[in-house]
């Protein structure tokens, strides 16, 4: 597994990437501090792989994956796609790479409009890109809702007459018409009833294997990548802790934060009595994160020299990256 | 007689008038809820769930076109009552709820000590400076530091927030408090916290829960017994330790095998297909489309069968 990945060519590197959001005050709305939503992130994504991405909210996954596709503007590093980076691009090339690159959101809800059927909104984005002819254009449309298991007479119903599970099948049928190389999942089953989570997560390996997607699969639960991740990725406070194979990170995580969020997915069984690392208080602001580690302010086995200088982003053993003073 | 349960509901029901016809929310609601002991009511959106808690609350929109049943609260019928003597007797002074979204539905302009100290005042009429104090303990048994009661809702994290609404739900020292998906839009860590408070609560203040949820994972932590609805009605009771070891319901068993489990080699399932309408409901069993193990006596409507303590709506369990 590990070694076929590793054949792979890479299709998405990104290199210390960091956005500051700023926060402005007063009449003349003068920048007073920032939000640092994501600091010095680096990693890359093979063609074909799932990378999940994990961590509470508010700690920059979604930045990342929205400054990714430049729906965000970075404060400052590099995301290569495809060898070009995306940052550098101009707008005709910035066009052509948001074909390539898409983005389904976590709130059915609210990412399709209301008053457009829904067979339109799949096409948006080839009228957008006028890709083909009308014809070739809905007969695509009517392919890649069929893919998501949905029919033509769906196409011409409008958002409210859906499901949450349904809505989130045609966001993903908008992004797939496209044709994409490479989807960012912001949390798409987040908002849905476990019962049917499954469902999307299925059609989204399915989708992947027939078309050899690559996807960026951002969760704040743990349980809900494991099936469909190749890696993981944990996030703390704008700082990736952990990134790892999935069988590495789920046999042996090795970042405190990572095993807290393992201990506290809930099983159905009252009869497994379990030790539970609960974090004392809130994720801190990250106006103002703490010195040192990150997480040393609720860190179960912190020592004192976490609290003074920030641990490296290590690999600590062969494709096991941490950053964490304990674990080299 | 056994000892009184806290509460015991026969045939709860709610419809809604639509242009379309009555949605039948909630349709002959049963179950039973002892002292100190948590109940977890469990369903997909849009079964009813939210609708319940209005109809034991008795927060009702216009457009109810059915309500009634029976509610009896310590031995007392109170679907009878007239609305003055529930609302004096009834909502917040025994039952409260924690509303779908509470979190976010918190006053932006009050101080939340404040909004926690207020229905000390309405219903108990006492001077704000001792609802103050109460809402102070509440802070505490909650896990909220006292200096947030001078805070606003847009300073404290989600969490913390949801925190504030439990408390609020507390504070007039109700013996039953209704919870509708309290940590639906929270991450796990503050899932497991909040989960952690409302457990150590349920012993403090002796307490018990009515808990609303989709989440069956999560419920196994503070339920007693389980109550599975399924399109506005209640297809399972059951107490929790046989309930999730092994659920009887088709629907109960597919719910259980959604759930995924971390390094286990068996894929989580899903549930096909949708919940019927509430508004024109299948005459027969209302699960029967999505259920796999459907036979020709499920076009009629199923009884409740009594499997030893548990009760089922299912063709499958006739004896
Ligand atoms: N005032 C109302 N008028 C008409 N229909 C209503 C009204 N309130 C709720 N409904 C309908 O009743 C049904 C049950 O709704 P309810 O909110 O109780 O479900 P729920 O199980 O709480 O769902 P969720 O898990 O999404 O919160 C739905 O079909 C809903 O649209
Ligand atoms: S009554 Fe029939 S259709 Fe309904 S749950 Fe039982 S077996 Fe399935
Ligand atoms: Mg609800």
């Amino acid at each position: 597994m590990t070694t076929t990945t590793n054949e792979k060519k890479t299709l998405v590197e990104v290199k210390h990437l960091v956005k500051y959001f700023p926060v402005r005050a007063g009449l003349l709305q003068r920048t007073v501090a920032h939000v640092q939503a994501v600091d010095d992130v680096s990693f890359n994504i093979k063609e074909g792989e799932t990378v999940g991405m994990v961590g509470e909210s508010g700690c920059g996954k979604t930045t990342i994956g929205r400054t990714m596709l430049r729906l965000v503007e970075p404060t400052s590093g590099e995301v290569i796609v495809d060898g070009k980076d995306v940052f550098k691009m101009r707008a005709p090339q910035l066009k052509e790479m948001r074909r390539n690159m898409q983005i389904i959101f976590q709130d059915p809800y609210a990412s399709l409009d209301p008053r457009m059927p829904i067979g339109e909104s799949v096409m948006e984005g080839l009228n957008i890109h006028k890709m083909g002819t009308k014809q070739e254009r809905y007969e695509l449309m009517l392919k890649t809702l069929k893919k998501v298991g949905l029919e033509e007479y769906h196409s011409r119903r409008y958002p409210h007459e859906f499901s949450g599970g349904q809505r989130q099948r045609i966001g993903i049928a908008r992004a797939l018409a496209l044709q994409p190389k490479f989807i960012v999942c912001d949390e798409p089953v987040s908002a849905l009833d476990v019962s049917i989570q499954s469902q999307v997560l299925n059609i989204l390996k399915d989708l992947q294997k027939e078309f050899g997607l690559t996807y960026l699969f951002i969760a704040h639960n743990l349980s809900v990548v494991e099936h469909i991740s190749d890696r993981v990725a944990v996030m703390y406070l704008g700082k990736m802790v952990e990134l790892a194979t999935r069988e590495d990170l789920y046999r042996e995580p090795l970042h405190p934060y990572t095993r807290a969020l393992m201990s506290a997915i809930p099983i159905p069984d009252p009869s497994i009595k379990r030790e539970r690392i609960i974090l004392k208080g809130d994720v801190p602001s990250p106006l103002n994160p703490p010195k040192g580690c990150r997480f040393h302010t609720r860190c179960p086995i912190a020592v004192s020299q976490c609290s003074q200088e920030e641990p490296q982003f290590k690999e600590v053993k062969p494709n096991h990256w941490v950053a964490c003073w304990l674990a080299e | 007689m056994s000892k009184e349960k806290l509460l015991r509901i026969e045939n709860l029901t709610l419809h809604f008038n639509t242009q379309k016809g009555p949605v039948q929310a909630v349709d002959g609601v049963f179950f039973e809820l002892g002292h100190k002991e948590a109940v977890v009511v469990l369903g997909e959106s849009g079964c009813g769930k939210s609708s319940l808690a209005k109809a034991l609350l008795r927060l009702l929109p216009r457009n109810v076109s059915r309500y009634d049943g029976k509610v009896y609260l310590e031995g007392t019928e109170i679907m009878g009552m007239d609305d003055e003597t529930y609302r004096r007797n009834v909502r917040w002074i025994r039952m409260s709820l924690v509303p779908q979204a509470a979190m976010n539905s918190l006053n932006p302009v009050l101080k939340v000590g404040d909004q926690v100290a207020e229905p000390m005042v309405v219903h108990h009429g006492v001077k704000k400076e001792e609802a103050l104090v109460q809402a102070a303990k509440m802070f505490q048994h909650v896990g909220v530091p006292v200096d947030f009661l001078d805070r606003y809702a847009f300073e404290l994290s989600g969490g913390m927030r949801q925190r504030v609404a439990i408390a609020m739900a507390l504070v007039t020292a109700p013996g039953l408090v209704v919870l509708d998906e309290p940590t639906s839009a929270l991450d796990v860590l503050t899932q497991a916290n909040i989960f952690n408070v409302l457990k150590r609560l349920k012993h403090e203040l002796e307490v018990s829960f009515i808990l609303i949820t989709h989440d069956i994972a999560t419920s196994s932590e503070l339920a007693d017994s389980v109550a599975v609805m399924y399109a506005g009605q209640i297809v399972e009771t059951s107490d929790a330790r046989s309930f999730f070891k092994e659920p009887l319901h088709p629907y109960s068993r597919m719910l259980m095998a959604s759930v995924p489990r971390l390094r286990a080699n068996i894929e989580p399932e899903f549930i096909t297909g949708q919940p019927p309408s509430l508004l024109h409901p299948p005459t027969g069993c209302r699960f029967a489309d999505r259920c796999p193990k459907r036979f020709s006596k499920c076009s009629e409507e199923p009884p409740v069968f009594n499997v030893e303590s548990k009760q089922v709506k299912c063709w499958l369990y006739e004896s």
